[in-house]
């Protein structure tokens, strides 16, 4: 159990002084629940898994032929999926839409860093080669392309070294 | 047996497009939750192998939510494949096809060439580059970039956030020259 306080605290000493936002899939919410209230998680992240294997946004090929611009495909998946989210957070804001749970809704900013270039090339290099970003590299393994596990471990490694020379990286 | 045929044909841009973008909205008022995947890959780390390190130091148990995602995208997707799996190959271009085809690469029924993506040929120069390599750039680089495909392109472009414009343009950028400019050769090895 953690109050807010605690909870800032602790952010600090995470991004310490690299001060760039890294909080994607962070925990905004400073409400505590029973760990069984994740289970709706488990159902969108279902939900997900089947769509990225029936769009075929997992497929190796369709990465390359979004690389190769062969395709609308991916670009299609891709744009209306921003302009979804884009009416989504429009509408959270207009209608000021709360959480299941009465809170605020809270977007956090992003800074910029020279991270976001750095390692998006970086990340680009890596999703060109697997055919797979984050996502799709965990449904590959649920899908049945079991090899990919060695994808993942290899990407935990990467994110390790990644915090391990943190330091010493421009930002 | 026609939401079946829908259920096992692969599904059109602007199906998928817009049931990917609802999670945007779905995770926000489901808890506050930013949508972002690459953050798992921290999460393991800090709760397996912190090492001290400052950066993985943090309270991972309040990001389990982002765990149970994940594991829902597995399940998700050894459901799709166990059930409503698509029989036919898969429908690229044609040209692709006769590249792939000059280079060695004859399958187009898996997700992934089997030529490289198994276990059989791991060891072989190429796997070693596409797999590991690959799959290590892309831990590396996301959690540098701060975030991927969804916590970037999706939840930070949907949200305006110009930073994210910036990783989202380097992650094409850098997809569009080892696609074009090292993956040809690679194949050919």
């Amino acid at each position: 159990m953690l109050d807010a306080t605690t909870n800032s605290v602790i952010k600090k000493q995470t991004d310490f002084e690299v001060s760039f936002d890294d909080s994607t899939g962070m925990n905004e919410s400073t409400l505590r629940h029973k760990p069984w209230h994740n289970i709706k998680y488990l159902f969108a992240g279902m939900i997900f898994g089947m769509v990225l294997v029936k769009s075929e946004v997992v497929s190796w090929y369709r990465i390359q032929e979004m690389f190769r611009l062969q395709s609308f495909h991916m670009y299609g998946v891709i744009g209306s999926a921003i302009f979804t989210g884009m009416i989504g957070i429009l509408l959270i804001k207009k209608f000021k839409v709360k959480t299941i749970y009465g809170e605020d809704i809270h977007i956090p900013k992003r800074k910029f860093s020279k991270g976001q270039i750095y390692g998006g090339l970086i990340f680009g290099f890596g999703w060109a080669l697997t055919g797979a970003c984050p996502g799709p590299l965990f449904a590959l393994v649920g899908a049945g392309v079991s090899v990919m596990v060695i994808a993942l471990i290899s990407a935990v490694a990467g994110t390790w070294f990644y915090g391990k020379i943190r330091e010493k990286l421009p930002h | 047996m026609t939401i079946l045929n829908i259920l096992h044909s692969p599904w059109p841009w602007y199906i998928a497009g817009p049931v990917i973008g609802l999670m945007v909205p779905l995770l926000l008022i489901l808890g506050n939750k930013s949508f972002g995947i690459s953050s798992n890959l921290r999460h393991i780390c800090a709760a397996c192998f912190p090492a001290d390190i400052p950066f993985f130091k943090y309270d991972w148990k309040k990001e389990i939510w982002n765990l149970v995602l994940v594991a829902g995208v597995v399940i998700g997707a050894l459901i799709t494949v166990s059930f409503f799996n698509n029989p036919d190959p898969i429908a690229i271009n044609p040209k692709l096809v006769n590249d792939l085809e000059g280079a060695g690469i004859n399958s187009f029924h898996s997700l992934a060439p089997t030529e490289i993506f198994s276990w059989a040929k791991l060891f072989t120069v190429k796997s070693l580059i596409m797999i590991v390599a690959g799959g290590f750039m892309v831990g590396f680089g996301t959690r540098y970039a701060g975030g991927c495909t969804s916590g970037h392109a999706i939840m930070g472009l949907s949200s305006f956030q110009w930073p994210s414009l910036v990783a989202t343009i380097c992650f094409m950028i850098g997809g569009f020259t080892v696609a074009n400019l090292v993956i040809p050769y690679l194949l050919k090895l």
